[in-house]
């Protein structure tokens, strides 16, 4: 059982939990994961580390409110445990070599993109984070990027906050005011990250996306988060999650994600409709 | 002395009936009855070379334990078989009973072999329904000991070194201990109660069991000894599904049998209130012919397919399940499409399954493993309409130990190289057994090595200190 030290509700559906997880916390590296499952007779999901804290020995998860699992897990409050919380699982995101990038997250992705600017940014190395939102209601990390990044573009859909656009728009105006950078770290949603990758492979920039499909056990033993990148298999949970965005098929993954539209959307009926909330 | 019973055939082990129970998930086969079990225990001849005990990877002193049961002792019969199995209401289960003990049996000679896996199934049930005697607490040696795995192998190794003393913490990477015994094989063979009831024995017995915890993730080997462990045994398992490469295994609707079987059984994606989501099928082909083929196909018919075909690349003679499995099967509705290959997997415009293209095969030329090669027939390609396919072709083990454990020797398939039948790796006293080392077996096998290992870690051990 892992106990909630902290939950903050981030924006309307997005909360953050800081969980006590000493030996998770010892060992974690930016683009790890972990899996969690609320209850005991819950659903098994993975979220990525958004941060951690190996002297407090915590683990800092935030997670997109969007299915029965996570608004099951959002239903635990401060003290309260999660039955299980297992990890570092994954590969973690490499970071030797790079002396320039931009880190670029859409919505809730920006909670899996924050940890790997600020290691980048604690090594000295020079970060420029493009975050991406729908509306001002919706940001989340914005002090975090701040302090993590040498330069920061905001940009939401509607122009509510920052400018008004998407994120592929502000890293196109980056690169092509002779921006350098040595990579782009892409993490969002599916289609966000298919773009960046478009407009990134137009430039030749090299670009890591990571990937978050569909996965029951996490160490390699289902095959359900298979991906194909560079025209052969991958288990996300395995070999990624971190991979080539240039590599990445993305539609298939896109295709693979939707498996069990059906049934999620059952389980977000069945909810208690009080804790129905705006959900993407 | 009771009468002896001369009987050539076995008494049949009653069952469910194959309509009512390919619509359900309780247990196929219903275990006999006191009358049954000490009547088929009488057809024992109890001869003096026992090649019984000599087939069985325990060594289960069997014409013992079987002359109690036919003496009406039967918590003496579970004594005798607690000597040497850590599980035996599961090995009386799926034991592949046929080429071990009753494979050899004098009795199997003119007619049929000794119900050998219907009794022990008989006196574990017995003793778990009378028995409210909780298993005696071993006297501490002082030793730490990890075991990395909470499957066969790593059970059973962990049964015997508590028993000798060892302070045992079995680590295991899922949320619930058992490994294949939960994840994999279903509930209509195994129920997962008497998994559990064997776990919390160990429990009993000063075994601590810590779940969530990968091995190679969130502590390596080397830490296990920092921690003071004198001796690691990993039965880390065989998880790596292995896929054809053929096109279209990335359609919705394509699973791999390690997936749809957790699905349904670790996370109970049979019942109706499961909060892990399973396809709703109603055509299934299932590629493969082993035991987990057959567990697949089985349960994607309890699942509510209408229609459930096994895909299998050679005859039904070379089907590698066992031969009850396979009749199960084959009772419940099952339809064997064996001598056929598929070559893609087809789907429609949403990305979902709708069918599969399959070659007919021929037998040919015996290849290096003793077996008629199957050959393709040229032109004989045509297609089965299906909506899900499960892949169990085989699995691999896992790299998690091996990538994380310098100077931890494997092989070109990735499994752990082990010196002898004692199980010791390239590294001082980190032992290994089970699928880790030979790749997908049985779980009897698995039971095997890890009772070896045991001894030779509590040898290794005493000759340290």
């Amino acid at each position: 059982m892992f106990k909630i030290l902290e939950k903050t509700a981030l924006n309307p559906t997005v909360t953050k939990m800081v969980v006590d997880a000493p030996l998770i916390a010892k060992k974690a590296e930016p683009g790890q994961f972990i899996i969690f499952r609320a209850t005991e007779d819950g659903e098994r999901v993975p979220l990525t580390i958004a941060d951690f804290d190996r002297e407090k020995g915590t683990v800092t998860i935030i997670f997109q409110i969007v299915g029965g699992a996570t608004m099951e897990l959002n239903t635990l409050e401060q003290g309260e445990c999660i039955h299980d919380f297992v990890g570092p699982l994954g590969t973690p995101s490499h970071v030797e070599g790079l002396k320039k990038v931009c880190v670029v997250g859409g919505g809730v992705g920006c909670a899996i993109a924050y940890p790997i600017a600020k290691k980048l940014h604690s090594l000295g190395r020079e970060v420029h984070s493009v975050v991406g939102f729908r509306n001002k209601d919706l940001l989340i990390l914005e002090d975090e990027f701040r302090a993590a990044s040498d330069k920061l573009v905001i940009m939401t859909d509607d122009g509510s906050y920052g400018e008004k656009g998407l994120v592929t728009a502000a890293l196109e105006r980056l690169i092509t005011e002779g921006n350098e950078y040595d990579e782009v770290i892409a993490i969002g949603p599916l289609v966000m990250m298919k773009f960046v990758c478009a407009v990134t492979k137009k430039y030749g920039v090299k670009t890591v996306v990571s990937m978050n499909p569909i996965m029951i056990d996490g160490t390699g033993m289902c095959g359900g988060c298979r991906l194909t990148v560079g025209g052969e298999t991958k288990f996300a949970c395995v070999d990624g999650p971190d991979f080539d965005g240039h590599q990445v098929d993305f539609d298939e993954a896109m295709s693979r994600g939707s498996m069990y539209r059906d049934f999620e959307q059952k389980a977000r009926d069945s909810f208690c409709n009080l804790m129905k909330k705006e959900v993407e | 002395m009771a009468q002896r019973n001369m009987s050539n055939e076995k008494c049949p082990m009653p069952s469910q009936d194959p309509k009512v129970r390919a619509r359900n998930f309780d247990e196929v086969a219903l275990g006999y009855t006191y009358e049954m079990a000490v009547g088929e225990a009488r057809r024992c001849l109890n001869c003096k070379n026992k090649p019984c005990v000599g087939a069985c990877p325990v060594a289960i002193d069997i014409p013992a334990f079987i002359e109690r049961v036919a003496n009406e002792d039967m918590e003496g019969a579970f004594e005798i078989i607690s000597q040497s199995s850590a599980l035996p209401a599961v090995c009386g289960r799926v034991c592949p009973q046929e080429n071990q003990c009753e494979g050899k049996c004098v009795r199997g000679i003119k007619g049929e072999s000794v119900g050998i896996g219907r009794l022990e199934r008989f006196v574990a049930d017995w003793h778990r329904e009378h028995s409210s005697e909780a298993p005696a607490m071993p006297k501490p040696n002082g030793h730490k000991v990890a075991i990395v795995g909470a499957g066969p192998s790593g059970l059973t190794a962990a049964g015997d070194l508590a028993k000798m003393g060892y302070k045992v913490t079995v680590y295991e990477a899922l949320h619930t201990a058992g490994g294949v015994l939960v994840y994999g094989i279903p509930e209509f063979r195994l129920p997962k109660a008497i998994v559990q009831k064997e776990i919390d024995n160990l429990k009993a017995i000063g075994v601590d069991i810590e779940t969530n915890m990968v091995i190679g993730k969130v502590l390596t080997v080397d830490e296990l000894f920092e921690m003071g462990n004198e001796a690691v045994f990993i039965g880390s398992g065989a998880g790596l599904p292995r896929f054809m490469n053929i096109p279209g295994e990335s359609l919705k609707g394509v699973y791999s049998a390690n997936e749809y079987l957790t699905r349904v059984n670790l996370m109970k994606a049979y019942r109706p209130d499961s909060k892990t989501p399973i396809k709703k099928s109603s055509k299934v082909a299932v590629v493969g012919g082993g035991n987990v083929a057959m567990d697949a196909a089985r349960s994607a018919m309890r699942l509510g397919a209408d229609t459930v075909y096994i895909v299998y690349r050679r005859g039904m003679e070379e089907l590698p399940a066992r031969k009850e499995e396979v009749e199960h099967a084959m009772e419940e509705g099952i339809i064997f499409k064996t001598l056929n290959n598929p070559v893609e997997i087809l789907g429609d415009e949403n990305g979902f399954v709708r069918g599969i293209r399959c070659i007919e095969m021929e037998l040919g030329e015996p290849d290096a493993s003793g077996r008629r090669r199957p050959v393709e027939k040229p032109g004989s390609e045509f297609e089965l309409e299906v909506d899900t396919v499960i892949m169990s072709i085989g699995t691999s083990p896992n790299p998690l130990i091996r990538s994380t454990t310098p100077g931890l020797e494997t092989n070109r398939h990735g499994c752990i190289v082990t010196q002898g039948e004692d199980g010791l790796t390239s590294r001082e006293g980190v032992y290994a057994g089970g699928d880790a080392v030979t790749g997908a077996a049985t779980v009897i096998l698995a039971m095997g090595a890890g009772k070896n290992a045991a001894k030779a870690i509590d040898a290794y051990i005493k000759s340290k200190n």
